[in-house]
């Protein structure tokens, strides 16, 4: 099936496009919970996207899920929806209950989940969850997923640039056997969230390129528009090559996550798509000149989401001496090879 | 602007076992290859080689097999030739012949052209020279000034070329020029033809690289005469047909392999146990190559449905170069090599060549400044 003409991503995107609105991204900046648009996505019944329908899901496929992300990135979407959506998709998988509110997710690899009290106690600490205040948390942890909730998690508040919540959770959690269960299948989490970040980044860049192609369309200096200089005009040519990788590199990661293909498809599309949104930051920002970098304006909605993005689940430094160490370490010769296998 | 989205490239088997097939071949037929050769990518030059791989059946296959070709998929070609520029394989050869002007007489020859030229390019027998820049029209090739004036039976032809690559060892050139006076319309009137290097009134005179070499030549042509059976497709539609023939130019793995062999060199130099900055240079450069091979592989999913990538060509060929061009440049930040023919390194020859040659990426088949012109048309800021 062909993405673009799947209704559930076209209808999101009509969703989005019009509910998420300036008003709402301001008020979410200022930290207030946006309850009437997350109301709505759940009525669409987005959170379960992934779900089967057997659990009253709308069992979307992980492609469309996750064209979703991307168009939650072009709205800047102030909500945990894609780490609802992947956290109740963990959930269904190893045949736990979803949950109905917003969910987030941690991956538990520093975690300890262990036997206790006829059931399992989990401990210990996960910087930087999104949205730790105010979602039920799910864990994976040791190939089991644990439906955790809000029981036994402490929360130390922070945001990341872009004014989202990024909170540090301590658990000292007493869990039902029941609320844990094996996930069948090998599931990488980090790397299933760097490509959902990928995804919400290239529709940032997406918007962002639009954004700053209007502006020079409209605004005007020396008697024309500014989008007939050259200069304007070989910048903003740089900025869509960097929309365009960037939206090839994250169709890459989620075929890379729908066909179980491993890191290195993930890797090398969060390290390209890292890169792209600095570039695209910086030159969006140029054109449009001081107006980009206030308030008002709605860029710097995308391009604070951007910065912020970009490092989590692995920044370009991280994927990129990942790939480079396990590329080389086979040696030159199985170098193109490596490449060919993506 | 949906130009900015490629389509998920096509998957195939077929191409896939094909790939092992091309390796094991370039495997026997590149040993013993030097440094220096196999940085040399697509303008390495050698017929033999040329034949060896038409008898492989691997030029032209995606043609009709009326003239020998396999009408195998874009995909299959596509592995074929991005194998042979991984592995430094001399190509250049049939290179412009198999890539463009094959491709553009299938569309727009006549049915005696066909026959003649394409076996012969499948055979890897016949090569091609590009005729379009000028010594006044390089960007700007609207304004090219050679004209085919119609007479009896046929044209007179009279101006120059430049930069042809390899004229002196092609059998024919594609001719880009104009047929009609100057017109409002600066992109009409001008028409295509193919054109005998033997041809009497025409001229060849080297102009050496800087290296020494020779492979770019000026081509004077001075009351050529060409008979009405060399003109391609319509008169005065040239401009429609040579647009198509860029596309072709600037969207395949030509465009991001060419300093390849330097990323392998910088590979063995950094060793199986690399530190960070030599890892973190040589993932950077990989993860670059995935998607632009990834883009560049959906546009030959493009050329096979007979959609018009050009925008999409433009934006791979900008990336990609840009990239090739950088390469070199990031060795040296991780291993402190200079660079030279005699050098002891492997490392050292490669970049001794990519380096002097890095220039010309963005330069052939349509600079860098036209291509992000074309690209900024394509969002409608001009």
């Amino acid at each position: 099936m062909n993405i673009s003409e799947s209704l559930a991503v076209e209808t999101s995107e009509r969703l989005l496009r019009e509910q998420c609105t300036d008003t709402v991204l301001a008020a979410a900046d200022a930290g207030i919970w946006q309850q009437a648009l997350w109301e709505q996505l759940t009525e669409f019944g987005l959170p379960v996207a992934l779900v089967g329908e057997d659990q009253g899901g709308i069992d979307l496929r992980i492609a469309e899920a996750f064209a979703i992300f991307r168009l939650a990135g072009q709205v800047a979407l102030p909500l945990p929806i894609v780490e609802t959506v992947l956290g109740n998709w963990l959930l269904s998988r190893a045949g736990l209950e979803p949950f109905e509110g917003p969910v987030s997710l941690v991956d538990g690899t520093a975690l300890s989940l262990s036997a206790k009290n006829d059931g399992w106690h989990l401990s210990g600490g996960a910087p930087r969850v999104p949205w730790g205040r105010r979602a039920d948390i799910v864990v994976l942890v040791g190939g089991k997923v644990a439906r955790v909730g809000r029981k036994g998690v402490t929360v130390s508040e922070g945001t990341n640039i872009a004014d989202e919540p990024r909170d540090g959770l301590a658990f000292d959690a007493q869990l039902e056997n029941a609320a844990v269960a094996d996930l069948p299948g090998k599931t990488d989490l980090m790397a299933v969230l760097a490509a959902a970040r990928c995804n919400q980044m290239a529709g940032a860049m997406e918007r962002v390129f639009e954004l700053a192609t209007a502006y020079a369309l409209e605004r005007e200096q020396f008697g024309r528009p500014l989008a007939k200089f050259q200069a304007i005009q070989q910048n903003l040519a740089v900025l869509a090559e960097q929309v365009a990788a960037s939206n090839a590199a994250a169709e890459m990661a989620a075929e890379a996550v729908e066909g179980e293909i491993g890191r290195i498809a993930v890797a090398a599309a969060k390290t390209r798509v890292g890169e792209a949104a600095g570039i695209a930051a910086s030159i969006a920002h140029q054109v449009v000149g001081a107006m980009g970098v206030t308030e008002e304006f709605s860029l710097h909605h995308l391009t604070r989401r951007l910065w912020s993005w970009r490092e989590e689940y692995g920044n370009e430094t991280y994927w990129a001496r990942e790939i480079g160490q396990a590329t080389a370490k086979l040696g030159p010769d199985a170098l193109w090879p490596a490449i060919t296998a993506v | 602007m949906d130009s900015l989205k490629f389509s998920p490239p096509p998957v195939s088997k077929a191409a896939e076992d094909l790939r092992l097939e091309v390796r094991a071949f370039l495997k026997d037929a590149l040993a013993g290859q030097t440094a220096t050769e196999k940085a040399q990518s697509w303008n390495g030059h050698s017929p033999e080689f040329s034949r060896l791989v038409g008898k492989q059946g691997w030029l032209g296959m995606t043609w009709p097999k009326q003239y020998g070709g396999q009408e195998r998929s874009a995909l299959e070609r596509y592995v074929v030739v991005e194998e042979m520029l991984a592995a430094g394989a001399p190509v250049s050869a049939h290179w412009i012949a198999e890539r463009q002007s094959g491709p553009t007489l299938l569309r727009y020859g006549t049915q005696a052209q066909r026959d003649e030229i394409l076996p012969k390019i499948l055979r890897g027998e016949c090569y091609f020279a590009i005729g379009m820049s000028e010594p006044n029209s390089g960007s700007d090739l609207a304004s090219v000034q050679t004209r085919a004036v119609k007479t009896d039976g046929g044209f007179v032809v009279n101006g120059s070329k430049i930069w042809t690559s390899n004229a002196h060892l092609s059998h024919y050139m594609i001719l880009f020029c104009r047929t009609d006076a100057r017109s409002e319309d600066r992109h009409s009137g001008h028409s295509q033809f193919l054109v005998d290097m033997k041809t009497p009134g025409l001229e060849i005179r080297p102009i050496l690289f800087s290296t020494g070499e020779h492979q770019f030549n000026e081509v004077f042509f001075k009351d050529m005469f060409l008979p009405d059976a060399a003109l391609i497709g319509e008169m005065g539609q040239g401009w429609k047909q040579v647009t198509g023939e860029l596309s072709f130019e600037r969207s395949g793995p030509d465009r991001f392999l060419t300093s390849f062999a330097a990323v392998k060199g910088l590979s063995g130099r950094i060793g199986t146990e690399p530190d960070d900055r030599g890892a973190i240079a040589l993932g950077r450069i990989v993860a670059h190559l995935m998607v632009l091979r990834r883009m560049s592989r959906s546009i030959a999913g493009m050329l096979e449905d007979d959609l018009d990538p050009a925008l999409q060509a433009a934006i791979v060929k900008d990336l990609g170069t840009s990239l090739e061009q950088e390469i070199p440049e990031i060795a040296r930040q991780i291993i402190a090599v200079e660079p030279g023919e005699g050098a002891d390194g492997e490392l050292e020859a490669m970049l001794d060549y990519i380096i002097q040659h890095a220039p010309t990426f963005s330069l052939r088949g349509g600079t860098r400044e036209i291509l992000r012109g074309i690209i900024a048309r394509g969002a409608g800021l001009r």
